[in-house]
């Protein structure tokens, strides 16, 4: 059943990027093949797709079909907190979401990533310098409150933000192994603790 | 270690002349590591003075605050084409260097 | 006299200190920093790694004891005028597309008899790459205020632009990344960097015409191989090889893209 959605996916990824040229894409592989070299914990391996990423590689995002069985396939990958609690320290969090080191060649080590969450969004009330690739997260806990529906949401979206938007630019801190269940822990305090800038003026 | 010359220009306009000088130094603090955690010993400028037909029109203190390549615009009262604008550094290891420029 | 660093300090300071916080305050700090900018633009310190680097193209060296004044970079051996701005192209003598820096590894290799892998192998700023740097700085000062004009007819040039375009869109590693993750919007930031859409001619003009550039913040000049690399690293890939394929379809895209726009190397970055 795997094999034959990978099919599938070639099938409908191809005809945008290249054409029908097949050869072309042959050589495409092989030139990314030849280009790139191990360095660090950067391993050559970082270089060969998961499907998805292939479906996600065109101008044009994946036909609708495609994105909800990205999505779907995705959203099993999500694994909620063991013990049922949500929330960290918002000050731990806070630190996370303004570090944008890790997972480099020129990093040492994988297990003290940061979230790089202020390359993209806008999130507390005093971090002027953020990025605008992904929406405004301003006040996001007092906006949208703290159902347990929010908060599961929320978890699910840091854990692996392609199961809710199949080509989204965010990563999957969970699912990636990016950050820590601890580490995503906090970041959930720093978006919903009242007392967190996120939230409070 | 060899020292890099400068790039100045000098220009003169209604009996003010402006000088622009690009100064190659690497304006080392001191206070930084290297990617072994050693420290990178300081390396700057620690005085600069630039002279039009050798009488001094510029003195100045450099320190570590400075930037990589130096960049400094100055003017002073005189000066015609031709003149010639020297500058010269000297840095905290003893090297010096000077450099000079016709004004255009 | 102008002083880079506290400059940038001082125009931080005053425009926190003056403004109510939100959207608007991060206008104003991008109006700071572009402010900051001009400032720097008259003194850019490119000249002095240009300066090196035509003393360097006209001295001899290697085995062959030559100099580089006969290297033909596409527009006849020695002319380095214009140069830069109809880079990469298609060289019948390697029978390969080549960008500035895969072609001076070509003629040193050529007429001074230098092992290209000496500049591949040496580390950024150091050694081999650091005379890179330098002839590269020469080279596309040559070309400041040209147009970008790259002649994508020969074959070989299309196939490049074909395989660019897809490496500009391949998303791969730990965090899904691709060029267009970062370049594929109009009017993002990545915190306070304003990001370039390189899927558009203004945007790739904006990007590929503005490198290679000296950057204040660490007082190093950064060849377009070394901008590509950085590129990568911050998309947690594998590393790409010096001069690699992939580099050069990716040049070809971007300069395809920006083709009219205008050069404005050595740029100079915050």
């Amino acid at each position: 059943m795997k094999k034959i959605s990978t099919l599938a996916v070639l099938l409908l990824a191809l005809p945008a990027a290249w054409a029908g040229s097949e050869d072309t894409y042959a050589e495409f592989k092989a030139m990314m093949d030849r280009s790139f070299k191990t360095n660090g914990i950067a391993a050559k391996h970082r270089m060969y797709q998961l499907d998805f990423q292939k479906s996600c590689s065109q101008e044009k995002q994946p036909p609708k079909a495609e994105m909800a069985r990205i999505e779907a396939e995705q959203l099993k990958t999500i694994r909620y907190p063991a013990d049922g609690k949500y929330f960290g320290d918002w000050k731990q969090g806070e630190k996370i979401a303004t570090s944008g080191r890790g997972l480099t060649w020129t990093d040492k080590t994988p297990h003290d990533n940061g979230g790089g969450c202020y390359n993209c969004h806008q999130m507390s009330h005093h971090e002027v310098s953020y990025g605008t690739i992904g929406p405004s997260l301003l006040e996001y806990g007092k906006v949208r409150g703290s159902t347990d529906e929010i908060i599961k949401y929320t978890w699910g979206k840091i854990y692996n933000a392609k199961a809710f938007n199949a080509c989204s630019n965010m990563p999957r801190n969970g699912d990636a192994e990016i950050l820590t269940e601890q580490q995503m822990k906090h970041l959930m305090a720093f978006l919903f603790d009242p007392a967190s800038p996120v939230n409070k003026k | 270690m060899a020292t890099k010359p400068m790039r100045i220009r000098a220009s003169t306009k209604d009996g003010v002349t402006e000088v622009k000088a690009l100064i190659a130094h690497e304006m080392e603090t001191g206070q930084r590591k290297d990617a072994n955690g050693a420290v990178i010993p300081a390396w700057f400028i620690t005085e600069l003075t630039a002279s039009h037909n050798g009488k001094v029109v510029l003195a100045s203190e450099f320190g570590t605050a400075i930037s990589k390549n130096p960049y400094l615009a100055f003017k002073f009262k005189g000066g015609a084409a031709g003149d010639k604008v020297a500058i010269t550094w000297k840095d905290n290891k003893g090297e010096t260097r000077t450099d000079e420029a016709a004004i255009g | 006299m102008v002083n880079p660093q506290k400059y940038i300090v001082l125009a931080l300071a005053a425009t926190l200190g003056s403004l109510p916080l939100g959207a608007s305050a991060s206008d104003k700090l991008l109006d700071g920093i572009n402010e900051y900018r001009e400032a720097l633009a008259d003194g850019n310190p490119s000249e002095l790694v240009a300066a090196e680097g035509e003393e360097l193209w006209k001295t001899p060296r290697g085995p062959k004891n030559a100099s580089l004044e006969k290297c033909d970079l596409g527009l006849g051996a020695g002319v380095v005028k214009g140069a830069s701005a109809q880079l990469p192209r298609f060289f019948k003598d390697t029978g390969k597309v080549q960008d500035l820096e895969t072609r001076l590894m070509t003629c040193m290799e050529t007429l001074q008899g230098l092992d290209p892998k000496a500049v591949v192998e040496a580390k950024w700023l150091k050694g081999e790459k650091e005379k890179m740097a330098a002839l590269v700085a020469y080279v596309v000062t040559e070309s400041n205020g040209q147009k970008i004009k790259v002649d994508t007819r020969h074959p070989e040039m299309k196939k490049m632009y074909e395989l660019g375009k897809l490496a500009f869109y391949y998303r791969t590693g730990p965090m899904d990344f691709s060029c267009a993750t970062c370049h594929g919007d109009q009017g993002k930031r990545i915190r306070m960097q304003e990001l370039p859409d390189l899927r558009t001619q203004e945007g790739a003009a904006a990007g590929w015409g503005s490198w290679p550039a000296y950057r204040v913040s660490n007082g190093q000049f950064w060849t377009m191989q070394h901008r590509l690399n950085d590129c990568y690293r911050q998309q947690r890939t594998a590393e790409p090889i010096y001069g690699s394929d992939v580099t050069i379809a990716l040049s070809v895209y971007l300069a395809a893209t920006a083709n009219g726009g205008k050069v404005v190397t050595p740029g100079i970055k915050r």
